[in-house]
């Protein structure tokens, strides 16, 4: 079993979209949305939901304000400017020591060191995974809650459950969305996989933004290819980024041209190859050829 | 007036944006100050040219074990909540790229062989690009966790009249970190269904963090007419509506400033400076 992730570095570039038209292309395969804080293939794939587990990255603190004596030892100890001099009065107190939730990194100091055991520390529910059924293949997809911690940890979630569906089911190959940047989600979605396939757009930023991620793909020794999307927006740039490509020693997984019908198909809830012939859905599927070739000769 | 430029769904035009109000803004005369938050990806510096005048790393808090004072208590290893030192029963191992900084074991060792040690993040970069004050990030490969550098960020700000934040994309710790303490947040979106999508996620973040908000729908007229409608039935501002123009797309694939290649870009940041003075002060 292979594991192929798409990621961009850059976001924007139409990563989903053309994750969306592989998904369609792919056989036996597996699919696994890893941009956990804001994930967009089921906009296209209409998954139906079959299972569904709530996630829980960690724990989080919570002040009883009952047992509460201001004495504000966890205000000092906290790190993460999470503890607020505003909760509610409790009869010997005028007002007591509250957590803010969203600034809480659940390390547990504050309740640790609180003489009166008056925080609570409990597993926190940051999100919710999914198992549903598309019409490429089963889907394994998370929302991350709002303003939620721990996107890497649901990302491996994800990946794991996608893998053992993949073993479970025969299939030969799990397609993974990954997010943009190169941090925490990024690095989960990414280590250990079969190989990467980099989309990014002729622009200084996205050729700025595909060093960092190619350099990225290199430091955890992942064989990656680079694919530019809408590359007759610049052509210059394009063949700048391919050449920037070439000298890293990063494979070229084709180019793909800009066409409103990708727009006009994610209306359509549709992915741009289901969509009929259109001159860009026959570059994503000379970009699938590259890569399932490069796929089959992976490790 | 602390703004901050956000998204949730990444490449619809945050940048373009925060770049553009920086420049036109300190163009008006007013002192302003552009911080680039989206440290994974920073790409500010491509649009507005910085002078960098200072450089210089960040780092984060790790324990360091002395391991002739360890009594192999196993107290570090029982308050940290996110596997970065472990102890053995002959020997405490640490994971510094785990560790969050929080300080725990180093309060809960009961004979002090544990100390703080810095490991390096990012950097810090900060200078002048024209009349904006620039500063950003530049998280090290590798690395996962920005939030630590995004502060350092925000907290090398110089005072200002105006404070541009670049926010990174996304909804989670990243996004909150450089979010916080806004008076004011432009949320940046495309008009088609992706955008859509993850505005709805963006508007359910910063309402939780009670950030007074408003909206720009970027390339306007490409995609469909719900966002639009989504904005007109959630009563949320749409502070502006900019047109997929070509000859804009085409400055910014070179590195040019939208408001330096079109004098129509200009007045329309020109109007969207008017509009947030009205919005922050509400």
């Amino acid at each position: 079993m292979k594991e192929l992730v798409v990621i961009s570095g850059k976001g924007g570039t139409g990563k989903t979209s053309i994750v969306a038209s592989l998904a369609w292309l792919a056989e036996k395969v597996v699919l696994a949305d890893c941009d956990v804080d804001a994930a967009d293939l089921h906009l296209v794939l209409t998954p139906e939901i079959i299972r569904r587990e709530s996630f829980s990255g960690g724990k989080r603190a919570r002040i009883k304000a009952g047992h509460c004596t201001a004495c504000g030892k966890c205000e000092e100890l906290c790190r993460f400017d999470a503890i607020f001099f505003d909760g509610p009065g409790n009869g010997r107190q005028d007002r007591t020591f509250r957590v803010d939730p969203i600034a809480c990194e659940g390390c547990g100091v504050c309740a640790w060191f609180c003489a009166e055991n008056a925080i609570e520390f409990a597993p926190a529910v940051n999100g919710e995974w999914f198992i549903s059924r598309t019409r490429c293949g089963p889907m394994v997809h998370a929302r991350l809650g709002i303003a939620e911690e721990n996107s890497g940890k649901l990302v491996s979630t994800v990946r794991t459950e996608a893998r053992r569906l993949a073993e479970q089911r025969g299939l030969e190959l799990v397609l993974i969305d990954g997010s943009p940047g190169i941090g925490c989600p990024v690095i989960a979605s990414i280590t250990g996989a079969s190989l990467v396939l980099i989309v990014t757009e002729p622009t200084l930023s996205g050729l700025h933004d595909l060093e960092r991620v190619a350099a990225l793909t290199r430091h955890f020794e992942i064989p990656a290819m680079v694919c530019v999307n809408k590359w007759d927006l610049n052509a210059e740039t394009a063949a700048k980024i391919e050449d920037y490509a070439r000298q890293r020693g990063l494979a070229s997984a084709g180019r793909v041209r800009y066409d409103r019908a990708v727009t006009q198909a994610q209306i359509e809830r549709k992915s741009v190859v289901e969509q009929g012939t259109s001159p860009c859905a026959e570059d994503i599927r000379a970009v699938w050829n590259a890569v399932r070739t490069a796929i089959e000769t992976s490790a | 007036m602390k703004l901050a430029v956000a998204s949730g769904k990444g490449g619809t035009g945050k940048t373009t944006v925060a770049t553009n109000l920086a420049f036109v803004a300190a163009s008006q005369g007013r002192s302003v100050a552009y911080l680039d938050c989206d440290v994974e990806e920073p790409n500010g510096a491509i649009f507005l040219h910085p002078q960098i005048e200072e450089d210089r790393p960040v780092g984060v808090a790790v324990p360091k074990v002395d391991a002739d004072k360890c009594i192999h208590c196993g107290k570090c290893g029982e308050i940290c909540q996110y596997s970065a030192i472990v102890a053995m029963d002959d020997q405490v191992l640490t994971f510094a790229e785990l560790c969050h900084s929080c300080g725990g074991c180093e309060l809960v060792c009961p004979v002090g062989a544990i100390s703080e040690d810095q490991r390096e993040i990012g950097r810090l970069q900060a200078g002048r690009a024209g009349n904006v004050q620039f500063v950003q990030g530049l998280l090290n490969i590798g690395q996962a966790m920005s939030p630590p550098l995004i502060r350092a960020v925000k907290a090398a700000a110089p005072p200002a009249d105006m404070t541009v934040v670049d926010c990174p994309p996304g909804t989670s710790c990243p996004v909150i970190e450089a979010v916080r303490g806004a008076e004011y947040v432009v949320l940046v979106t495309e008009p088609t269904p992706f955008g859509l999508h993850d505005l709805k996620l963006a508007v359910e973040t910063v309402r939780k963090l009670k950030s007074p908000f408003g909206v720009l729908i970027n390339r306007s007229d490409v995609g469909d007419l719900q966002t639009r409608a989504f904005c007109d039935r959630s009563r949320i501002a749409v502070l502006a509506e900019i047109p997929d123009v070509r000859e804009v797309a085409e400055a910014y694939s070179r590195g040019v400033l939208a408001a330096e290649a079109s004098a129509h870009y200009r007045e329309g940041f020109d109007r969207l400076i008017e509009r947030l003075d009205k919005e922050a002060a509400k």
